[in-house]
């Protein structure tokens, strides 16, 4: 999606990540919280973000990958679930994200009588993404499509539009609701469902399924019969247009 | 048109076949060139018989080329492998001579070739010296590196590493890998075929028939660790850990199944000692295949109650994606790659002596329903993430980055490679 004008289709893109070996490890907490303050905003995004297009299990215990090495390598389970539960979608960008990581840690070296430290193999290794961005051939004309549409999207079209959206789009929005304001407030009660749905807790999958169901609710209730109307009443007039 | 990579939608459906097009567009027409040092045996050359037709099938002109030298050659580079996974080894002269004598004069063979590529992925340390021999290169180089070198011996690295330095990017399996280098270092993991012979689906009586074949017997449990004889494979210890677990389930049968590279002198070694140390026992089975043995290994792997694959260093462990892929928990090394694949309670189970191994066999042969919820949580696992389509999409993703520019975010659309922007 690089134009959106009002009612414009909806131009489905997808994106694939490389990952790059950024060359800064930690092996103790205060080596991580030191790193954090200085590394690249891109690699807080990798380590919130990026896993979920690098293989990982379906349904891993830890949500971002500074949780999961608390856990792994330092066996912190206290410092483990206070980093777990830091939701990225709570911050503006990424440094108040940066910076709140560095609050929890601090807060954890300050209750602490000795350094976490980790095994040399066990470092937490810091990466970053470059991602490409493709196009597709699918679009959605109507938000009627969407419930077409929608199921036959990659896991990292997914992730392009409803997750990396976020933090390229001026409200941090996805493209599905920034694509539905375009509507002057039509499909309010739809991106207000959208926006229920909370990308940081389900797989790619699971947030496609979940984003269906959402489209498909929506149509199969009220604003499906108001959608079908306008649709038909605007068909009804470019028809009319066309004639003259 | 239907080509070799509709062969995959049945396995990786068609949204994937049709992002690698996507992706693959801009790059259409371009030479790439890969290197390595045989056409058989080890997994960067399976991989490479299957992604050299798959990029061309893309559009691409790809070829793959393979370095071949002396016995003094191979002794070296076989010091270099085992120097990059930490043995102190000192490496004569003489052999760093004709290391780098092999490497020119390959150099000035296939000069016509790699002058004229886009793209030259040169796979591990046998041809990386080729690359100082083309200091006005037009392409774009790239090192690929197989190998756990988290801790290399570090005057071998550093005569490595001035080879290395010379191109534009590396790429290793996994971060603890990578090595600080002058230029962008990318992870990349490796990956399967799930069509080829060794990972194809057989019909039961193919499985069946390795039981009649190496003397198996398939009322009685039967583990097996599949990888070439070599000591950072630890077969030793995989037939300790197999005497341990036998105390407690008599029944039980190791097959040890493995051969050699030809590029891996000390195999025949290495097999002698673990034929020696398994004599005593008719239970187990050390069997020395031949490199294309795929379809036998294929059906011992599908034979097999358990998988192990005990290394005690590993730069990813195919073998161990292979065993996940046929539904097979894996009792792996806590090292390398396995790390990525062996999810404790999920796909397996990660151990670190023999002892922990014997533990977790006598644990699922007496849990039989946890032995296939793991085995077919490792199936999914490995077709998300290790099947040869998603690694085909990362080396397109990489050649993208390495041509149109370095930034955090690069726009496909309009690109074109012969213009090194927009058409």
């Amino acid at each position: 999606m690089t134009k959106k004008r009002k009612n414009e289709p909806f131009l489905v893109r997808d994106c694939s990540l490389a990952a790059v070996a950024v060359g800064v490890q930690a092996q103790s907490l205060r080596e991580l919280r030191d790193k954090i303050a200085t590394i690249h905003p891109g690699s807080i995004y990798h380590h919130f973000w990026g896993g979920r297009l690098r293989p990982q299990f379906e349904h891993p215990e830890y949500h971002n990958d500074f949780a999961a090495w608390a856990h792994h390598a330092l066996h912190d389970n206290v410092l483990a679930e206070r980093l777990g539960v830091i939701d990225p979608t709570d911050f503006k960008d990424l440094e108040g994200l940066r910076q709140e990581l560095i609050d929890v840690i601090e807060e954890r070296l300050d209750e602490q009588d000795w350094l976490a430290w980790a095994r040399r193999e066990d470092q937490f290794h810091f990466i970053r993404s470059q991602i490409v961005v493709f196009s597709t051939p699918l679009r959605i004309e109507t938000p009627a499509d969407m419930q077409d549409v929608i199921p036959s999207m990659s896991a990292s079209s997914i992730f392009y539009h409803f997750i990396d959206a976020r933090r390229r789009t001026p409200e941090f929005l996805d493209d599905f609701c920034t694509w539905l304001n375009g509507f002057d407030g039509k499909y309010d009660d739809l991106i207000q469902g959208i926006g229920q749905i909370d990308p940081y807790f389900l797989s790619l999958v699971d947030l496609k399924q979940r984003l269906s169901e959402t489209v498909s609710d929506y149509l199969m209730g009220v604003g499906y019969v108001k959608t079908y109307i306008e649709q038909t009443h605007r068909r009804s007039d470019e028809r009319e247009g066309n004639g003259q | 048109m239907k080509t070799s990579l509709d062969a995959y939608e049945p396995i990786v459906g068609r949204d994937i076949i049709d992002q690698l097009f996507q992706i693959a567009t801009p790059l259409k027409g371009m030479k790439i060139v890969h290197v390595n040092s045989t056409r058989v045996g080890g997994g960067v050359a399976e991989i490479l018989h299957k992604m050299i037709p798959l990029m061309n099938a893309l559009g691409l002109e790809a070829q793959w080329e393979v370095i071949t030298g002396t016995s003094e050659f191979y002794q070296c580079t076989k010091s270099f492998h085992n120097a990059l996974q930490g043995n102190h080894v000192v490496i004569p002269d003489t052999h760093l001579r004709e290391y780098e004598k092999i490497n020119a004069k390959f150099a000035e063979e296939q000069r016509g070739t790699l002058e004229d590529a886009d793209i030259v992925i040169i796979h591990d340390p046998q041809p990386a010296a080729v690359v100082k021999h083309f200091t006005n290169r037009k392409g774009k180089w790239i090192w690929r590196c197989h190998i756990d070198a988290s801790r290399p011996y570090r005057p071998v690295w550093k005569y490595l590493r001035d080879k290395v330095a010379n191109y534009d990017a590396s790429v290793f399996s996994l971060a603890d890998f990578a090595q600080p280098l002058p230029h962008p270092t990318y992870l990349i993991p490796p990956s399967i075929d799930p069509l080829t012979e060794k990972n194809i689906d057989l019909d039961p009586d193919e499985i069946a028939s390795v039981y009649d074949e190496f003397g198996i017997d398939p009322a009685r449990p039967m583990i097996l660790q599949v990888s070439r004889y070599d000591r950072f494979k630890d077969p030793l210890g995989v037939i300790e850990a197999y005497r341990l677990a036998k105390k407690f389930t008599p029944t039980l049968q190791l097959v040890l199944a493995g051969g050699g590279a030809s590029d891996d002198p000390e195999g025949a070694v290495v097999l002698e000692e673990v034929e020696l140390a398994g004599r005593d026992d008719p239970d187990i089975k050390v069997l020395d295949l031949p490199p294309d043995a795929h379809r036998t290994i294929n059906a011992l792997q599908r034979a097999s109650d358990i998988v192990l694959q005990k290394s005690i260093k590993e730069g990813f462990g195919l073998t161990v994606t292979e065993a996940l892929w046929k539904s097979k928990p894996v009792i792996g090394g806590n090292t390398g790659g396995i790390k990525l694949q062996v999810i404790n309670h999920h796909t397996g189970f990660l151990v670190n002596t023999p002892e922990g191994a014997a533990h977790r066999i006598r644990y699922l042969l007496h849990n039989p329903d946890k032995l296939k919820e793991m085995g077919d949580k490792g199936k999914e696992f490995v077709r998300e993430n290790f099947l040869l389509t998603r690694h085909l999409r990362e080396y397109l993703t990489l050649m993208l980055i390495l041509w149109f520019g370095n930034g955090d975010r690069i726009e496909l659309d309009r690109l074109d490679w012969r213009t090194g922007g927009k058409s």
